[in-house]
């Protein structure tokens, strides 16, 4: 049950506590309960708006850096990793297999910030060892979601 | 003005009773529908890819007749997994526009002239049609919601006379969602043997069962023999435009039935042969995945209109629910015509499907929860008005 309520929740956080339950035939008690818990558990970790600030007077620039580091005895890459994403302007640190060791994605108001955090942030950090960055010219799909309107095909209305 | 009289057959056809309605939610530019008839999913991107790059390559050629070789080997592969019967893909499968020309190959090359056809109701319109148009004479069951909806021995019982020649079997049923169980099936089949009657089993909806598998009668004992297995790829994979399905039925039928497809047909869209290959071969997970989401606004779709007091089976296939009205004392089509007028909401009057749709809604769920939502919040409006 905890599958479905997740499944349903990764597509749209905004559905109804009532509409989940009528959906998967289960008391809304239970689906309140059950969410709370996943919340507890860090199972769900948040929910937050997918947004197209390109759409908007908004500036946001994002970059992808790749980071290499020195990992650290006894707290591996971990601590480190909590170094750089205590940091505000970082929106996602992944740890990566291959030729290096953290994907950082960071957001900033301008190509002019972020190259500031990384020049005085985050490559200055201790065990950093070098940074690439990569400036996002155009997002086109996130989180499994098409970013630019396209008008879908219409069906005829009524049909036996 | 020429002076001689069209066919008598087609001319006899009458058309399709609630076509003044359909006419209105046409014309309505507004209207949220629960009518359709087809899944609101977009065909898997790698079906949509292959069919791109068939017609890059220049496949823009006619197949053989039956369809192509390769495709053929799939569906009997497939069919064999879905149902547990084999069919050889050389002799006994033949690839058509989609499972309606499944339907009058089926029907034309099993009936003569005054042959009489069983048909339950409601069902599919096209039945009944296409059965006179074979010289057929269809001989209509009235399917009862509180049988489920499903065909009892009894009442096979009683349609048979010595003219019958063909059973007709649709399950998971448009428009009730209803299906038939192994057991339900069993003494059915027990009776086509016992009469020799033939099958024609409709089977476009087998992918969409919620709860349980899909059973084929022809596979049962001794039907294999006499049913003729219709299906395809619009429901199933979501290609209803691209008008793609496929008989599956014994060589000594199959053989008689190609003649009728290769003269009036020649063969299916060659576009839509190749892609329905990589939706064999690499799209079982997106059916999987399209079925877990129709049986999430199924049971959505139910508790909502329980919760606002109307009567509704619970429907285990296909994706429609098909709610009685009865309560309410108004006739479907007026049900269906004032819902569009005073809510904009469009759902389709049961009469449609049969007279004994008559006090029946047919309530499509190839919709978004959020259209589902928006429509089911119209039409508790509507019921609270009446």
């Amino acid at each position: 049950m905890r599958s479905e309520i997740l499944s349903i929740l990764e597509s749209d956080a905004k559905v109804s506590v009532q509409d989940i339950a009528m959906s998967l035939n289960i008391d809304e008690a239970l689906v309140i309960d059950e969410i709370a818990k996943m919340e507890a558990e860090k199972i769900i970790c948040g929910y937050a708006t997918l947004i197209d600030w390109d759409k908007t007077a908004h500036e946001v620039t994002t970059a992808l850096i790749e980071v290499k580091v020195t990992p650290q005895r006894g707290e591996g890459f971990d601590k480190i990793a909590r170094r750089i994403y205590n940091y505000d302007e970082v929106s996602s640190i992944y740890l990566m297999s291959g030729g290096f060791d953290f994907t950082v994605i960071i957001n900033g108001r301008s190509m002019k910030e972020v190259a500031r955090f990384v020049s005085e942030k985050l490559a200055p950090l201790e065990h950093v060892q070098s940074t690439a960055t990569h400036f996002v010219l155009k997002k086109y799909k996130d989180f499994g979601i098409v970013m630019e309107s396209r008008n879908k095909a219409e069906r005829i209305p009524v049909m036996c | 003005m020429l002076m001689r009289e069209l066919s008598k057959i087609v001319t006899g056809i009458e058309p399709s009773g609630i076509r003044k309605f359909f006419d209105i939610v046409m014309e309505m530019k507004d209207a949220v529908s629960l009518g359709v008839g087809e899944p609101d999913f977009d065909t898997p991107w790698p079906i949509r890819e292959e069919g791109i790059y068939s017609l890059e390559r220049g496949r823009t050629f006619y197949t053989s007749n039956a369809g192509l070789a390769e495709l053929r080997a799939e569906i009997a592969k497939y069919i064999s997994r879905l149902i547990g019967v084999d069919y050889a893909p050389e002799e006994e499968v033949i690839v058509t526009v989609g499972g309606s020309e499944g339907i009058d190959l089926a029907v034309r090359t099993l009936m003569n002239p005054g042959d009489e056809m069983i048909i339950p109701q409601p069902s599919f319109v096209c039945y009944e049609p296409v059965c006179r148009l074979a010289g057929g004479q269809p001989v209509i069951i009235d399917l009862k919601e509180g049988d489920d909806f499903k065909l009892r021995p009894e009442q096979v019982e009683r349609a048979i006379t010595d003219k019958t020649k063909v059973l007709l079997l649709t399950f998971p049923n448009n428009p009730t969602g209803s299906i038939m169980t192994r057991e339900e099936l069993l003494p059915i089949a027990e009776l086509c043997i016992k009469h020799d009657l033939y099958v024609i089993s409709d089977e476009i909806y087998a992918e969409l069962t919620y709860g349980g598998k899909h059973v084929s009668i022809a596979a049962l004992p001794g039907m294999r023999e006499r049913t003729v297995v219709i299906n395809g790829f619009s429901k199933a994979f979501a290609m209803t435009g691209w008008r793609l399905g496929f008989v599956c039925a014994p060589s000594f039928m199959a053989e008689h039935m190609y003649k009728v497809h290769q003269f009036g047909i020649m063969c299916a869209p060659t576009n839509a042969q190749y892609a329905a290959v990589v939706a064999l071969r690499d799209c079982m997970r997106d059916v999987e995945k399209m079925v877990r989401e129709y049986n999430r606004r199924r049971l959505y779709l139910i508790n909502r209109l329980r919760r606002m007091g109307i009567d509704c089976f619970e429907p285990f296939g296909a994706f429609y629910v098909f709610p009685s009205i009865r309560r309410f004392g108004l006739i479907s089509e007026e049900f269906a015509t004032r819902l569009l007028m005073e809510q904009k909401v469009a759902v389709v009057p049961g009469t449609a499907f049969g007279r004994c749709g008559e006090g029946y809604l047919r309530i499509s769920y190839a919709y978004s929860l959020a259209d589902l939502k928006e429509a089911l919040d119209r039409m508790e409006a509507f019921v609270k008005g009446l």
